[in-house]
């Protein structure tokens, strides 16, 4: 049994560790994933404030040993508020050297690394790349290495329970988190009770993992891990009280959705089509029937867009979700519910684009999609969430602009909220403001073209209801009765409350706040989307060394808040950063004439918080 | 509600004007289904045509009922959203063989097998007649139109063989003018529990004059047309002395002579209507060799789409009990913070 460690004499290691990131890296068959969440879900029972990002290949089992095939779950965790997943590594585990050559650019100088020696055969080493094996060539020498032969450890763990040579080195990866929980001092028994849920049918599976667990705990408990390295003991965070649970943005998005139908007093249908990274959405809500939602897997995307407006025709909230790809095959039908006034919320979780591009990884690349990618002027609110939790929120806000105004809403999301998870304060649905929804039922004065006053609302007249029959369609049609027009007057007149429908909008939703910082000063940061939990950490960086720069980050993107413009004309500079090559600054420079600065990453990979941090100071350098 | 009263054709007749060509078969389908509605027993709320776009896609604007005139080929999909949000609505979906077959083709597959409880009328004229005469995928091989000027090379599509393929569960063949033989087919498909798919022959007196003359004509009628009926055997010709007969050598029908050859009524196959290789048979059957199919191809009861939807709905209810979505907010494993 060989255990080397290996630390750098230049590295200093913080004696007052407040928030750590690690990250478990390995083939997409190791079970990176599931080691994770569970050590996730050990760290939120902690009480530590975390973030996390999973980070996984698109091949489903890539073959074993190859770089592409790479499967990596990061977390960040800390007695702090965390709202990114991180930016440099602490601790990572290697399972293989493809894991090591693919993640360890970004392991902090002095960085702990684990890794299997079993897993450093020469064939592994050609695979990832190695000329020679970098646990023993000194190439490591700036990091803190433990190697242990995993593999056999886990091999002899497990031998009681008589498995197979290939399930029992499945365990590995349970092995090294039973490892991992010891430095930093987390309780195993949520694992336990998840390992035995997950294999209830096969018992000796899952004492077999439990094993392999306590065994990896014991063994770094148990004196073989050498002096210096030692537990990691993250102080707790000081977070709101309350009720908290784990929630991927996947899962706030569903409930949200549900509590949304619930306060318009309306079923959901929802109708959609498997895509990555959407598709969760719709294997959450087919688990919650119970609660007045009918799920439809469609044949494609355009049926189902189709079925979803169907069914706000006939009387249920139609909700649609995909991502980019797919959202482009629905634009057709999308224009065909806001020239018909129908409501519709259409979820958009975000990909690397364009066409299959990056399927696993981020992007914000579909803003200029959801404002503009439509034919002729079909104008309909977009709305972006901003965090994992936030997406309840903001699900419930697209069911409101839905139902109350009668129009298709586009909801953004992304890759990265949809996988990554934080602790949510649990909502308590009786504290919100129901909106329900008014079917019409009066035939007295009845046409479909009637509108609410107030709202501009199409009238919400759902078959069934005697005395109501009318019919809608594609074609334009009368302001007055609905019937068929090609009349230029009417056309004119349409097109123009269809967009004051829209417009009208900035009257009922929240007016802008500045999140961070003041309400004037040098520099804003505008965002929008995922990429709150980074700005926020830099511009909280910024303010602790006295750099006058604030954060505003943007829910309402169509159309926005009514005093956005004005917040904006209060700063001196505003850089807008986001994952593409800069769509909503040139929705500000255009609309508010203003000469906005970008920062822009297309990588598929989340902003690090230094990255936004070097952009406020050259900024705030080259403005002073 | 207020008690049923007996409506008329008017009831269900719009202000709309009707914007078809002079002498198009929809007039005739329109007066045929909105005298058929009365006889329904359907409140008239609780009807709802779908179309897509094309000429035949026109149809719910002359309805009065609850109707959706949607894009091109979607509207197999729309009705499928209009039954999950309530399968109490009796939904028909009217089409043509571009809108159904062509841009909206596999929307139309889907929706035959999975079974949602719809009527699906799909008026064949074999052109596209809204943009102006191009050929359709039902045209015959060889037909001229301004995108094929020298005549089309590709094989066209039968419907009712694509339903049937698509595992349609009731398919059934019928003709634009013809109300006699229309209304209780509609009647057959209106209570079929599920998909129910009707070709009809429509004449486009513009684009495709004539097409189906050969059928429509009382003096060929007789030699080209054999009309189903469940039971009786597959016969036709004047004074119906030809029947269709199964050969066993090459499992194919053939047509027969009554006394010729020997040939007697025990030899004539006999329509049944639950029998899907015959169905597939009779579908494919056409002139000038074979008379062709009109009448109910294949009827076979199953279970729809949306009832099974619902009673899996009611079955996890069952299982779960009356759930507190707030209750559910807090599953999982979560810890309080003080």
């Amino acid at each position: 049994m060989s255990v080397v460690e290996k630390v750098s004499d230049q590295v200093d290691q913080d004696p007052a560790v407040s928030a750590v990131v690690v990250r478990f890296a390995g083939d997409s068959g190791d079970g990176m994933q599931l080691t994770g969440s569970n050590f996730t879900e050990a760290t939120a029972l902690h009480g530590n404030d975390l973030a996390t990002f999973p980070d996984f290949p698109a091949e489903i089992r890539a073959p074993a040993g190859a770089t592409f095939g790479v499967s990596a779950f990061q977390i960040y965790f800390g007695s702090d508020e965390v709202t990114t997943a991180g930016d440099d590594v602490d601790v990572l585990v290697a399972m293989n050297p493809a894991a090591l050559i693919t993640n360890l650019k970004d392991l902090l100088p002095g960085g702990l690394i684990i890794a299997d020696a079993d897993a450093f055969t020469d064939k592994n080493l050609v695979r990832a790349g190695y000329q020679s094996n970098p646990l023993e060539d000194g190439s490591l020498d700036g990091f803190r290495v433990i190697i242990i032969e995993i593999t056999k450890q886990v091999i002899a763990s497990v031998e009681p329970y008589g498995l197979s040579h290939k399930f029992a080195v499945r365990c590995k990866n349970m092995w090294t988190l039973g490892l991992v929980m010891w430095l930093f001092d987390r309780d195993r028994s949520v694992t336990i009770a998840n390992l035995e849920k997950k294999f209830a049918s096969k018992p000796e599976i899952a004492q077999a993992n439990i094993a392999a667990l306590n065994a990896g705990h014991s063994y770094a408990e148990t004196a073989e891990l050498p002096s210096g390295v030692e537990v990691y003991r993250i102080p707790r965070a000081e977070v709101a009280p309350g009720l908290y649970r784990n929630a991927t943005g996947t899962e706030s998005l569903a409930y949200g959705l549900i509590a949304g139908g619930r306060l318009a007093e309306v079923p959901l249908t929802f109708a959609s089509y498997p895509i990555t990274p959407a598709s969760s959405l719709l294997h959450t809500l087919a688990q919650h029937k119970e609660f007045d939602v009918v799920t439809f897997q469609a044949e494609d995307e355009i049926a189902a867009v189709c079925a979803a407006i169907g069914a706000s025709f006939g009387g249920t909230l139609g909700i649609t979700s995909s991502s980019g790809p797919g959202i482009s095959l629905k634009g057709e039908a999308i224009s065909l519910a806001c020239a018909t006034e129908l409501p519709l919320v259409i979820v958009n979780t975000q990909r690397g684009g364009p066409s299959t591009g990056m399927p696993t990884k981020t992007e914000q690349s579909d803003l200029n999609q959801a404002l503009f990618g439509r034919h002729a002027d079909t104008t309909l609110p977009v709305i972006a969430s901003s965090t994992p939790a936030d997406c309840f929120d903001v699900a419930i806000e697209s069911v409101r602009l839905a139902t109350q105004f009668s129009t298709p809403v586009l909801l953004l999301s992304d890759g990265y909220l949809a996988n990554a998870s934080e602790p949510w304060l649990v909502p308590d649905l009786t504290q919100f403001e129901p909106f329900p929804v008014k079917f019409e039922t009066e035939v007295e004065g009845f046409s479909p073209a009637n509108r609410d006053p107030e709202t501009l609302a199409r009238v919400w007249a759902k078959p069934g209801t005697p005395g109501l029959e009318h019919r809608i369609g594609g074609i334009e049609k009368s302001y007055t009765t609905g019937d068929i027009s090609y009349d230029p007057d009417n056309h004119q007149k349409m097109t123009d409350v269809r967009k004051a429908k829209i417009d009208n909008i900035e009257n009922f939703i929240p007016e802008q706040t500045v999140s961070q910082g003041t309400t004037t000063g040098k520099l804003a940061l505008v965002g929008w989307g995922s990429t709150f939990g980074a700005i926020h950490q830099a511009v909280r960086r910024g303010r602790a060394q006295g750099q006058d720069v604030s954060h505003i980050h943007i829910r309402y993107l169509l159309p926005f808040p009514k005093n956005l413009g004005e917040l904006l004309a209060g700063f001196d500079e505003i850089l807008v950063p986001e994952m593409n090559t800069g769509q909503l600054v040139n929705v500000l420079r255009s609309q508010f004439l203003i000469d906005a600065k970008q920062l822009n990453k297309v990588s598929g990979q989340p902003f690090k918080i230094r990255e936004i941090t070097e952009a406020i100071t050259t900024l705030l350098g080259e403005s002073a | 509600m207020n008690a049923p009263q007996k409506l008329t054709l008017k009831d269900f007749s719009t202000d709309q004007e009707v914007r078809w060509c002079p002498g198009c078969g929809d007039y005739a389908i329109l007066k045929t289904i909105q005298k058929l509605m009365p006889e329904i027993d359907t409140p008239k709320e609780n009807t709802v045509f779908v179309s897509g776009i094309g000429c035949s896609s026109r149809f719910p604007y002359y309805m009065e009922t609850y109707g959706f005139h949607t894009i091109h080929g979607r509207a197999p999909s729309i009705a499928t959203g209009v039954k999950l949000a309530n399968p109490e609505l009796d939904v028909w979906v009217v089409t043509g063989d571009g809108d159904g077959l062509s841009i909206g083709g596999n929307h139309m597959m889907h929706v035959l097998r999975r079974n949602v409880d719809l009527q699906i009328l799909l008026f064949n004229n074999e052109i596209y007649g809204l943009t102006k005469g191009q050929y359709s995928p039902t045209s015959k091989v060889g037909t001229k139109s301004p995108s094929t000027p020298d005549g089309s090379v590709d094989m066209p599509l039968r419907p009712a063989r694509f339903a049937l393929g698509a595992g349609a569960r009731f398919v059934a063949r019928t003709i634009d003018t013809e109300a006699k033989h229309m209304t209780p087919v509609l009647k057959r498909a209106h209570a079929h529990k599920g998909a129910s798919f009707v070709e009809i022959y429509q004449n486009c007196p513009v684009y495709n004059d004539g097409i189906f003359d050969y059928i429509k004509d009382k003096k060929s009628a007789a030699d080209t047309r054999l009309l189903l009926e469940h039971g009786a055997p597959l016969l036709f010709g004047q004074d119906q002395q030809k029947g269709l007969r199964l050969n066993l050598k090459s499992l194919q029908l053939e047509v027969v002579t009554l006394g010729e050859d020997g040939v007697t009524l025990d030899d004539i196959v006999v329509h049944d209507e639950t029998n899907l290789v015959l169905a597939q048979m009779l579908a494919g059957l056409s002139t000038p060799e074979f008379p062709e199919a009109i009448g109910v191809l294949y009827c076979q009861a199953s279970e729809s789409y949306e009832h099974s939807v619902y009673e899996q709905i009611k079955t996890v209810r069952a299982k779960k009990g009356i759930a507190d979505f707030n209750e559910v907010l807090k599953q999982g494993h979560t810890w309080t913070v003080s």
